[in-house]
């Protein structure tokens, strides 16, 4: 890419219709935008296949699409590790967590765990974990964002955050989540077929043959590059991670607020299988891409143009596809960061605003008017916070934070959430335990880990042996949760129980 | 609710629950597998299937369509038997 860093002009044309008409849908979406269940949920007019790909697209970062490929193009095997851990949440969610949160809940995942406990201790230690995760999530988005706009577009990183932040806003302020929805599905369907028909273009050249390509980049970097390397050495930190990845997707907010959106857990179920069938299919292009970049462009033009080879997919589509398809696929990419921030953003708004206002400031009773601008007002504090986050972790090695968000939300969400609905003794002293102390240790444990001590703050030795804490502060919470459920009796809770039950298989309309 | 319904929706609960925890273990235990041999035998997963396809990237992708075929059990029980129970428990409240 000898112009990186120089105005693509196709990018930049293929940028302005992305965002042309995704405020044409947001307009739309704008006028039948009237109440909070519109502002929070769609008016629960989402279909499954429409929901299937919006999660799809909420999940799928660029972390995904250019990390993982640049992982794999520089070392092989050990970045489709990643590839896999990053979709074996999405069974557990299906079994353990996507029908008893559409029966039980309306907007926040905190609606279900405060179902039949008190709600403002509860409501306040979820919105903690959830501002937590959506924040480390958001800097590492923003963080992303500015980087590859200079890279691709020749923005300023200043003015690439502004923009992500502008655009974001304008979405979710005014079409609040069915415009969020549709951002995620338009997004989806261009990341889908992007990374298809750059996948197609490689295989072009190795008679439509996987194996063939493996083989050739097997021959220009050694047989090693297709088993494991260097990346799994110690198994408690890969055990580690694999838990946080595992169980952090379940207790993603921006994940879970989308169960809303569908009419009812039927539908939350078609869903999921349709987001499972379209995630797991883009992880195996990611085999195609990665391997495709290694032997097509090469490791060395790759870590050239950056050192962390986020720039092994845009470099990849130039080389099969030239420059008109490069600026194709920076746009994508540039459409995919948009549409996971508008998402991160409102589910910390709506944590804030139907978690913190509603519930605890105003005890559960707000005129509808009132719901729908403090929601609104959140947005914008959230936009400006995601601006001033990403101005100001400029320049710092940020993606260890999309782990760290996983960890928080395995840690602090997952826990509370499946002993709300299936263990009968949870109190809400044993949930507001098991959501803080699982938020505090895993911040704790990141902040003394080897990622953080050594290779950010420059030390010899870190006190905290593992990259991830999953491994620590997941049973910590269950155990939390648990032990202090049985000290702290919550009669009310549970005689409430029979009637959860009855709604989290039933429904409530 | 009758006592018949409160038993009938018992009985669903327990099963639901059962099937829920047996397909996740069996979701973990397939990928935490995958994850130890990574770390305990890379002599093995480098091993070649057929020229170009290592073990550990077959294994890889079946643990994805690991995850695609309990998603599929899961739902065949959820949209059959699940839901018919469902729904006459909710013709009955």
């Amino acid at each position: 890419m000898a112009q990186a860093g120089s105005p693509n002009l196709v990018a930049i044309g293929f940028f302005f219709v992305f965002v042309a008409v995704t405020l044409a849908i947001t307009w739309w979406a704008a006028r039948r935008t009237q109440t909070a269940e519109h502002f929070y949920a769609a008016g629960r007019s989402v279909t499954g296949f429409q929901n299937g790909l919006a999660l799809a697209g909420d999940y799928m970062s660029a972390a995904s699409f250019l990390g993982i490929a640049g992982l794999v193009a520089l070392s092989g095997f050990d970045g489709l590790i990643y590839s896999i851990g990053f979709l074996v949440g999405w069974p557990i969610v299906m079994f353990l967590i996507a029908e008893p949160l559409r029966n039980l809940g309306r907007y926040t995942f905190a609606d279900v765990v405060a179902y039949r406990l008190r709600a403002a201790p509860v409501r306040i230690a979820a919105a903690f974990g959830t501002l937590a995760v959506v924040s480390f999530y958001l800097i590492a988005q923003m963080v992303g964002a500015g980087n590859l706009i200079r890279l691709l577009f020749g923005l300023s990183y200043e003015m690439a955050v502004v923009i992500v932040g502008l655009v974001m806003l304008a979405y979710v302020l005014f079409g609040g989540m069915l415009a969020t929805t549709w951002v995620q599905i338009v997004k989806a369907v261009l990341l889908l077929s992007g990374a298809f028909m750059l996948a197609m273009l490689v295989l072009w050249r190795h008679h439509m043959n996987p194996l063939a390509l493996f083989q050739a980049a097997a021959a220009r970097y050694g047989e090693g590059v297709l088993g494991p390397g260097q990346l799994v050495s110690n198994p408690l930190d890969a055990i580690s991670l694999g838990l946080a990845l595992m169980f952090g997707t379940a207790g993603l907010p921006h994940i879970l607020m989308r169960f809303y959106t569908v009419p009812d857990a039927r539908t939350a179920r078609t869903s999921v299988s349709y987001a499972t069938a379209f995630i797991g299919f883009f992880y195996l292009l990611t085999f195609i891409l990665g391997f495709g970049a290694m032997e097509i462009v090469g490791r060395d033009a790759i870590l050239k143009i950056d050192k962390g080879g986020n720039m092994a997919a845009p470099l990849l589509a130039q080389a099969v596809g030239g420059t008109g398809f490069l600026g194709f696929i920076a746009a994508v990419a540039f459409a995919t960061i948009l549409a996971v921030v508008a998402g991160l953003t409102l589910s910390g708004a709506a944590a804030l605003s139907h978690d913190l206002w509603v519930h605890v400031v105003r005890k559960g009773s707000a005129p509808e008017a009132e719901q729908l601008r403090v929601a609104r007002g959140a947005t914008v504090l959230l936009a400006l916070l995601s601006i001033v986050l990403g101005i100001a972790f400029k320049g710092q090695n940020v993606a260890y934070m999309v782990g760290l968000a996983f960890a928080i939300a395995a840690s602090a969400n997952f826990p509370a959430l499946v002993l709300a609905c299936f263990w009968r003794p949870f109190s809400t002293r044993g949930a507001q335990a098991s959501m803080i102390v699982g938020t505090l240790s895993a911040l704790t444990l990141i902040a003394l880990s080897p990622t953080v001590q050594i290779q950010i703050l420059g030390r010899t030795s870190a006190p905290f042996p593992l990259a991830n804490p999953g491994l620590i502060t997941i049973p910590l919470s269950f155990a939390v949760g648990i032990v202090v459920s049985l000290l702290t009796p919550d009669p009310a809770a549970d005689a409430a129980f029979p009637g959860l039950q009855e709604r989290l298989h039933l429904g409530g309309d | 609710m009758s006592e018949d319904r409160k038993s009938i929706l018992k009985t669903l609960s327990a099963a639901q629950w059962r099937l829920a925890l047996r397909l996740t273990l069996a979701m973990m235990a397939v990928y935490f597998g995958f994850i130890l041999l990574v770390a305990y035998d890379k002599p093995l997963l480098a091993t070649r299937v057929l020229p170009g396809l290592s073990l550990g990237m077959l294994l890889g992708s079946l643990v994805i369509v690991t995850a695609w075929v309990l998603i599929w059990i899961y739902v065949r029980w959820a949209n059959g038997h699940y839901d018919t129970t469902v729904a006459s428990l909710r013709e009955k409240r």
